[in-house]
């Protein structure tokens, strides 16, 4: 019989969609597994926050102050640590007998998600994008070689630690009523080694939504012809609410920063669109976004394969079509 | 200064993939391998830190035969010497590599280990952490950037739309994402050179598995999509059908 501890995760005490949708997870899972399952979360969130969680089904939360564990490093300019942090979940789950952690696939959560597997014991199945219940047991669904294909794992007996990919397995709504418990950092395995690589600072471009986090991409390549042409892409995106992506090809030429590559060597997406705007369709881009749900490619090239995996396409001018979307679309939301 | 760069031989990102036979893995019929493009960035990291430092690079690499691709290729960036620790059989997983990893890295007593940040096969980012965990040292993956001052060691972390700042001391494991240099391209003299460097090999650990592919299968083909070709003419219908078809506007 499983026990499941599902990792919430907290951006300056608030939790994200990434959070809740782990949460829902673990009560999915629980359900399955006939289970129980809590969360465990570190910060130094109000109850009124911590409640939310019991909007996706927890009933239970265990709550870390942040501050009280950065307190144990004696560093003056912490602001937090992912071996810390590590440590902490390891030791809360040994302690309490948790064989699944769950964790969101966040940039967070696969720094910690490694260390927390290798801590307890456990298996790792990363970037899972589905269950699969089994007799007595899951398996999971996940992407390999950038979502050429896709595996089914599981773990073989024994602990196991997963990461999600964040917006794929939405939110449910599953109210219960949330108890949460504080716990001290006293009471989990924390040593000096657990700060001896820390974060001092962390800076993010406000207002700027990152194409891993993004339910709406619209990406550029090489046929925008120039950096100082992604101004149509941008503004594509401005009326869409989305996020700014770029091919390998403008990435490499330096036309646009990496955090916006899409692909193999880049990042997998799966948002519910994706427009391809002057992309051909290299087969490692094409491994980055054909999970998106549905995919618009506006290309001037008919024979480009970008077509091959489109819902809609425009066989057209990008200098043209784009202007058009953007002005269309800004009519539609008034 | 003793460095470690942890490399990887994958199918090249060009490659179409299928399923092989056993229905749990690739077809590996007329597919190139190459050393794992973040590795690049690790041993073009690894090169220059011995480059203004002095000391040597070890390229470490957990696999078959085949594994002997990615040792050669750091060789020709400016790696001195090689480990090859040998897979019994293609039955592993991240846990059974990190362990081979750092049972030997462990012996060799670097100041610092590399990896590329994930390998572009599994894409799990898991191996780098475990890897440093079972070494005892502490990690950093997805770094963009490494300032070193003496043992003190400054890094940049990329996460969703922005990045940490992050300090450690060495001993130190770091995960290459690319964007932390531009990996040289190997010249005539570096690739003669790069075929008298040894490759040590020794025999893996018997580590069991933790977990297990059951299955491998390709996506669902796509239907054929509707697509236009009058140009901007299209736009009302394409965003209608967005809108009331898709409804993802």
């Amino acid at each position: 019989m499983s026990k499941i501890l599902v990792f919430a995760e907290t951006k300056d005490n608030v939790f994200k969609a990434n959070a809740f949708e782990v949460v829902s997870a673990g009560k999915f899972l629980a359900d399955k597994l006939g289970s129980e399952f809590a969360v465990i979360t570190i910060n130094d969130a109000g109850d009124e926050q911590i409640k939310a969680l019991g909007k996706y089904g927890a009933a239970k939360v265990y709550q870390l102050s942040l501050n009280e564990l950065n307190a144990k490093s004696g560093i003056a300019d912490i602001k937090y640590s992912h071996g810390a942090f590590a440590s902490a979940v390891s030791s809360f789950a040994d302690a309490n007998a948790y064989d699944v952690v769950l964790l969101s696939g966040t940039s967070f959560g696969r720094e910690i998600s490694p260390s927390i597997a290798a801590k307890t014991g456990s298996a790792i199945v990363p970037d899972v994008i589905d269950f699969i219940p089994e007799d007595g047991g899951v398996s999971f669904k996940r992407p390999a070689y950038a979502g050429k294909c896709y595996t089914k794992v599981k773990a073989n007996g024994g602990k196991v630690v997963v990461t999600l990919r964040p917006n794929v397995l939405k939110a449910v709504e599953n109210s219960a009523d949330s108890a949460v418990e504080k716990i001290s950092p006293d009471s989990v395995n924390i040593s000096a080694n657990d700060f001896s690589a820390y974060v001092s600072e962390v800076s993010v471009a406000s207002g700027k939504l990152d194409v891993a986090e993004a339910d709406i991409i619209v990406s550029g390549g090489r046929g925008l012809r120039g950096p100082e042409n992604f101004h149509l892409v941008e503004e594509l995106a401005g009326v869409l609410g989305a996020a700014v992506g770029a091919s390998r090809a403008v990435v490499d030429a330096g036309w646009r920063p990496h955090g916006e590559q899409v692909g193999q060597t880049g990042k997998t997406v799966s948002p519910s669109l994706y427009v391809a705007c002057g992309i051909s369709g290299a087969i490692q881009h094409l491994a980055g976004m054909s999970s998106s749900k549905y995919i618009v490619a506006i290309n001037k090239d008919k024979d480009a394969p970008i077509f091959q995996v489109a819902d809609y396409g425009i066989v057209g001018d990008v200098f043209e079509v784009l202007p058009a979307m953007t002005e269309e679309i800004k009519k539609l939301k008034g | 200064m003793k460095i470690v760069v942890c490399v990887s031989t994958v199918p090249d990102s060009t490659t179409k993939i299928k399923v092989g036979g056993s229905g749990k893995s690739i077809d590996e019929a007329g597919v190139t391998f190459i050393i794992n493009p973040y590795d690049e960035f690790a041993v073009e990291e690894a090169v220059q830190l011995k480059e203004k430092n002095t000391g040597e690079v070890i390229a470490v690499s957990f696999g078959t035969d085949r594994a002997k691709e990615g040792i050669k290729k750091a060789f020709q960036m400016g790696a001195d010497k090689g480990i090859l620790i040998k897979a019994a059989s293609d039955d592993f997983d991240s846990y059974t590599v990190a362990k081979n990893l750092a049972a030997v890295i462990k012996d060799l007593s670097p100041d610092i280990v590399l990896f590329g940040k994930q390998s572009i096969d599994f894409d799990g980012l898991v191996v780098p952490k475990m890897t440093a965990e079972f070494l005892g040292m502490p990690s950093v993956n997805v770094v963009t950037k490494l300032e070193l001052n003496g043992t003190d060691a400054t890094i940049e972390r990329e996460i969703e739309g922005g990045k940490e700042t992050l300090k450690a001391k060495l001993p130190l494991v770091i995960g290459a994402q690319k964007g932390l240099n531009t990996p040289r391209y190997p010249n005539l003299k570096s690739i003669m050179a790069s075929k008298s460097k040894p490759i040590e090999e020794k025999a893996a650990i018997d580590e069991p598995v933790k977990s297990s592919v059951l299955e491998m299968n390709l996506p669902a083909a796509k239907g054929q999509g509707k697509v236009f070709s009058d140009g901007a003419a299209n736009v009302p219908e394409l965003v209608r059908l967005l809108r009331e078809e898709a409804k993802v506007i």
